[in-house]
């Protein structure tokens, strides 16, 4: 008896009626073109770029025109606003090299991620796709990540090697009541 | 009872001598001569009054003698509001706090990248959650209210948050911690109405402030305590909060408690997000201390900057804090961290809230250090510097650096005088 109810539960459970069935019904089902619309969130995959292209050469004229060297300083370097380009040599470890986004990232897609979301500051959201991937083209290329004519787009951006490659931390799983750091600091 | 129906004949006799042309001063002395003892005093107003206003009617605010305000921070940074009206990093006047609650005007402010405050219409404004979710949902304000609703304590602190022996007071040291009371609708109610998948992992949260920051976390926090919140201390968010909604993350750094929340994405991986790049590590160790905040105390009374008047009793007051739960002890040392004595907890201490602790001690005089180490219902225990330097295999130094958010026990020298400085100074 008590078995069988159980299998039933795990039925239910299972069945992806029930799943999908919601408990409150409030608020409303958003469209997949909405949700398009607003998901800027790229990941490494780079699943969710949008079409275009651009090239380093581009990108220092796009760099130049929507007056990011107000704040980054011209190559990105000498400007108020975070450094954009390395003044240390390749040969220097990356963690001995400086923070900067377009040298440390782990994946060329933050870089993108983060000049379509936040750049230019004040004026956000008004970067074409194109010009979004000639930016990130220049900042790599300034930072020696590639060569200046390489053609970035939503296939060949996910697959720029970075220069930290695999040399970076990644977070222990979270699971509540537990130390942050076993047997730390005795 | 008696020399009340007195009075009352007094004035009755008092007003008839206006009628016959008496000043008030003539009143009070006959009145005096007739009973042969001058007026009670203690009820003289000595205080003129504070005239009623529509705003004060209609919003209240503190006398004019409370003048505890917040400061920039660190003192010589970034100045706050600047020439364009942003607001970066102010920090709380902890020295000035009593119980556990920050109030909102006081509650420590960080904003990231040079970001401002958006002026949200939340009529406008929409919670989304999409990704790995059977059914994505769109909330508005209205709807997210219709939700069961939990209330609860809890600090945020930020990960600059840290002691160094260039800072004067507990508010330079430690002002950028505080504690609200939160109320909204847990996350993992918004993710069962969703339907999570199975191959959810990590989830992004991302706010409408105009660098859109956003930071990737695991999905085991959503589910375990995360909190939507549109409610603070009994009223909605400030803007310097994140109205119209914030997520609280209980516990993390400061960072992740994304304000003006309006997306969350349901992930299978580690965003790498902006915010995420920051917390960017190469020993996983120190990495792993840069997410959950560990056990945290400080002294508040007397803290640096606050003078004792001289030998005798006082009750040592502090604030105590764990990104690992509930704070189960608070211990005192008085003579500089040779003998630790258990404090007084004020209260039943909540999960990632801050909790009060006072521990009375009479002071003989003499110049001495006092210091507070704080333990959470996990077992971690609040470290010395020396004791965290130790376990790195690094020496100590004037300026050495904690790995990930500081939570080193923080010492405070009271000289002779009484005077109250940094012990790390």
């Amino acid at each position: 008896m008590g078995s069988l109810r159980l299998v039933t539960i795990l039925l239910l459970l299972g069945s992806p009626a029930f799943a999908q069935s919601p408990t409150y019904g409030v608020g409303r089902t958003p469209t997949a073109e909405e949700i398009r619309r607003m998901d800027i969130s790229i990941g490494a995959t780079g699943e969710e770029l949008p079409p275009g292209r651009g090239t380093a050469k581009e990108g220092a004229q796009v760099f130049e025109q929507k007056g990011c060297m107000a704040c980054h300083g011209a190559a990105g370097i000498g400007g108020l606003a975070p450094a954009l380009q390395s003044k240390k040599g390749q040969d220097v470890p990356i963690w001995e090299r400086e923070r900067i986004l377009p040298l440390r990232a782990p994946f060329a897609t933050t870089v993108w991620d983060f000049i379509r979301r936040g750049m230019p500051l004040g004026s956000e959201g008004t970067l074409t796709a194109d010009e979004v991937y000639a930016l990130t083209a220049y900042l790599l290329f300034l930072n020696q990540v590639i060569p200046e004519d390489e053609v970035l787009d939503k296939q060949s951006l996910p697959k720029v090697k970075m220069p930290i490659g695999d040399d970076y931390a990644r977070l222990p799983d979270w699971k509540p009541g537990t130390p942050r750091l076993q047997g730390y600091p005795y | 009872m008696g020399s009340k129906r007195t009075s009352r004949r007094e004035l009755l006799k008092g007003g008839a001598a206006v009628a016959g042309g008496l000043t008030l001063g003539d009143i009070a002395s006959l009145q005096a001569q007739a009973h042969d003892h001058p007026p009670t005093p203690g009820s003289q107003n000595d205080s003129p009054m504070i005239l009623g206003s529509k705003e004060l009617v209609e919003y209240g605010q503190r006398s004019r003698y409370v003048t505890s305000v917040r400061i920039q921070h660190p003192p010589g940074g970034r100045p706050s509001p600047d020439l364009f009206g942003k607001v970066f990093h102010v920090a709380s006047p902890l020295q000035d706090s009593v119980g556990v609650i920050t109030p909102s005007s006081l509650h420590y402010v960080a904003t990231t990248r040079g970001s401002y405050m958006p002026d949200i219409d939340p009529k406008l404004h929409t919670l989304t959650i999409h990704g790995l979710v059977d059914q994505p949902l769109t909330l508005t304000m209205d709807d997210l209210k219709r939700f069961p609703s939990v209330t609860r304590l809890h600090f945020i602190e930020c990960a600059g948050n840290r002691h160094t022996p260039r800072q004067t007071t507990v508010q330079e040291t430690h002002g950028m911690t505080s504690c609200a009371e939160w109320t909204g609708v847990l996350l993992s109610t918004l993710l069962k109405e969703c339907g999570l998948k199975g191959s959810a992992t990590w989830f992004v949260a991302e706010g409408a402030e105009e660098i859109k920051g956003a930071s990737s976390m695991p999905i085991t926090k959503a589910m375990d305590d995360s909190l939507i919140a549109y409610g603070m201390n009994g009223e909605a968010l400030r803007p310097q909060q994140g109205f119209p909604v914030r997520l609280i993350p209980p516990g993390f750094e400061g960072i992740f408690h994304t304000k003006y929340l309006r997306r969350i994405k349901i992930v299978d991986e580690y965003y790498m997000n902006y915010n995420d790049f920051g917390h960017l590590r190469p020993d996983p160790k120190e990495l792993a201390l840069s997410e959950q905040i560990g056990p945290k105390s400080v002294i508040t009374y007397p803290s640096g900057g606050q003078q004792l008047p001289g030998r005798g009793f006082y009750e040592i007051s502090g604030l105590a804090w764990s990104g690992g739960g509930a704070i189960k002890t608070v211990e005192i040392s008085t003579d500089g961290g040779k003998k630790w004595n258990l404090a007084e907890l004020k209260g039943t201490p909540q999960r990632m809230a801050h909790v009060r602790f006072g521990y009375q001690w009479t002071w003989d005089g003499n110049a001495t250090e006092i210091l507070s180490r704080a333990t959470d219902e996990i077992g971690q225990v609040q470290a010395l510097r020396e004791q965290i330097a130790q376990w790195w295999n690094v020496p100590v130094e004037r300026n050495y650096r904690v790995p990930g958010l500081d939570n080193s026990v923080m010492p405070w020298k009271i000289a002779k005088d009484g005077s109250v400085t940094n012990g790390l100074a």
